[in-house]
């Protein structure tokens, strides 16, 4: 306890004057005190809101702490999507969840990084019933799969769709035409 | 429309979900009863009553919902992914069809994240231009809701008294940036154009008008005996359950949470102005109603305020790499020239980031989550539509109510399908 308390006036020296940085600095501290400072890595404030990379063996213990949490009560959740990186070797596919407290008006962003060949996340099903539409979406956008999930089947694409749209191998044109292909502009 | 048992596979899927959700409902008969005889329903995915294509496979109990299985995604346009090859400004087109009974709101709620990703500031008066629009698309947005679930409900003249107010913003808005449905309306930086003189006089005009209109709107409806009768303690669901099913808007203030991202994070300048945030108690149909009425009242002072407070000054910030320049200045300005190209050709890059933005739709929080590689495009957009997480719940508060019960619910939810299936 006493190196916490320690460690809260000097995050709060890095963050300068800004309410929502010194807010963001205290729930960094808050979290390392409630799961450990090695759950998260690439901690970084994007835009004002805090952001955080952990495991998918450890997210789901995480959101329902901090959904019992009674200091800080990041009980809604607000989205969570799918993310492809082909370029990070064993970590391509992602989930990034936001969390919201309503009461203490704190975002926290969460990302977890698995690899495309074992495209497997836990389902927080159990603990957000909105999880449950949120979840089928990644999966068919991304072929992210969430054993224990009630109902996991293609939500917006046909039944039928024997490919994942979103991932970045899916070029939006067709890849053979040359009429389109943008040579000197773009990608 | 009523199937009595001809649809085998809708049946499978209807035991699938009683197998995956055996409590779903506590009224659900004992398999022993030879006098039920249960119907299956398909209410859609064209029905006159949902007002958009999405089905709900019914089971019931003479006049009674058993169960449902929701399915949607027939008007889905890949919108997530069409935005990956899009420069930012040609994205707002696609915001426009998200919810097209508020399409400012989307348009706006846009242009701040872009803003947000690279930093630009904007003009006091592009701020309140944009709240006073945006607050009109509110007001249509409650009254299409609000008028549509008098039709539901066997009342039609409300409907058409209110049709034609928004008749009347929509020509605001025509005036504003030349549509009236999917308006594209307003730039990266501020807006494409000022307010004209004409565009002022109408809305002063209609904000003389208005006001008497929805007086009389609620005088028919508000404490009318045969409309209560449907809707009061009808499609009703907990603060605490709306909450888990990630609720936003008038739907969660009607279970009376009064979460409004307005408040909790204002954006473009709300804090200037004084305004209630209404909620109700018992997050049923009618509370819903009400609520929205209200919210109508509240825009109406927010539109006032803005307008009588409307600062002077430039309508848009200083970004020539964003913001195209008047066309007048492309064809005698070098500069303009320059940039003119580098925007239409997409040449620009964006800063490396991801920033996630919301403003207050007509249904609830709808965000923008943008993830920039520091290209042209968007790497990644994913669009936090209040619909899309708000329609879970539609099975759980339909449940063990009749089927006209279910129409009301459903309309009062406002679900709209652009904004579900994206």
């Amino acid at each position: 306890m006493a190196d916490q308390n320690k460690s809260i006036p000097a995050q709060e020296q890095a963050a300068a004057q800004d309410p929502a940085a010194q807010q963001n600095a205290q729930l960094l501290v808050l979290l390392h005190r409630l799961f450990g400072e090695a759950a998260f890595t690439d901690v970084e404030e994007s835009y004002g809101i805090l952001t955080a990379t952990t495991t998918r063996e450890q997210i789901h213990g995480i959101i329902a702490g901090l959904q019992q949490d009674q200091e800080l009560q990041l009980n809604f959740l607000t989205t969570m999507c799918g993310i492809h990186w082909p370029e990070q070797e064993g970590r391509e596919l992602g989930i990034v969840y936001h969390l919201h407290s309503l009461t203490r008006n704190i975002r926290l962003r969460l990302k977890i990084f698995f690899p495309i060949a074992d495209p497997v996340a836990p389902t927080l099903t159990d603990l957000y019933s909105a999880a449950n539409w949120m979840e089928r979406e990644a999966f068919d956008f991304y072929g992210i799969i969430f054993p224990g999930h009630p109902n996991l089947m293609r939500i917006l694409n046909v039944e039928d769709m024997d490919y994942h749209p979103m991932r970045k191998e899916y070029a939006l044109e067709d890849g053979t035409r040359e009429d389109k292909t943008d040579l000197f502009f773009g990608r | 429309m009523a199937v009595n048992d001809t649809l085998e596979g809708t049946h499978k899927i209807i035991e699938s979900a009683r197998e995956q959700q055996p409590n779903l409902n506590p009224l659900a008969p004992t398999v022993n009863d030879f006098n039920q005889e249960l119907t299956t329903l398909n209410l859609g995915p064209t029905h006159p009553a949902t007002h958009g294509i999405f089905q709900n496979i019914l089971q019931m109990d003479g006049e009674r919902i058993i169960s449902g299985v929701p399915t949607i995604g027939y008007i889905h346009r890949a919108f997530e992914k069409i935005a990956e090859r899009r420069p930012f400004y040609q994205i707002t087109t696609l915001t426009d069809r998200m919810n097209y009974c508020s399409s400012p709101i989307n348009n706006m709620g846009w242009h701040m994240t872009v803003e947000k990703l690279l930093g630009v500031e904007v003009p006091k008066r592009a701020q309140y231009i944009r709240v006073i629009l945006m607050e009109l698309a509110r007001i249509t947005d409650h009254l299409i809701c609000n008028g549509i679930l008098g039709v539901d409900t066997g009342a039609f003249t409300g409907f058409l008294y209110l049709m034609d107010e928004r008749e009347k913003v929509y020509e605001i808005y025509e005036e504003v940036s030349g549509a009236r449905l999917t308006t594209n309306m307003g730039r990266v930086g501020g807006m494409e154009r000022d307010f004209s003189d004409i565009a002022i006089a109408k809305l002063r005009a209609w904000l003389k008008t208005f006001p008497g209109v929805m007086r009389e709107f609620e005088l028919m409806f508000n404490r009318n005996r045969i409309f209560m009768d449907r809707i009061v303690d009808v499609g009703a669901i907990s603060a605490e359950r709306a909450l888990n099913y990630g609720f936003t808007g008038p739907n969660l203030r009607a279970a009376g949470v009064d979460y409004d991202v307005r408040v909790m994070n204002p954006y473009s300048s709300y804090q200037d102005f004084d305004f209630e945030i209404p909620v109700g108690t018992k997050g049923d149909t009618y509370d819903r109603f009400m609520v929205r009425n209200e919210e109508i009242w509240q825009s109406l002072r927010i539109i006032e305020q803005a307008l009588e407070n409307l600062p002077a000054g430039p309508y848009h910030a200083d970004a020539p790499h964003f913001y195209l320049p008047p066309k007048q200045a492309v064809y005698q300005n070098m500069e303009a020239l320059i940039y003119h190209f580098k925007i239409v050709m997409g040449e620009i890059d964006a800063p490396v980031g991801e920033v996630y933005h919301s403003v207050e739709g007509g249904n609830g929080e709808l965000g923008f989550y943008l993830v920039s590689d520091g290209g042209r495009t968007p790497y990644r957009l994913h669009f936090r539509r209040p619909c899309f997480i708000y329609y879970q719940a539609y099975t759980e508060m339909v449940v063990g109510q009749t089927l006209s019960d279910a129409i009301v619910t459903l309309s009062s939810m406002n679900v709209i399908a652009g904004e579900l299936d994206a």
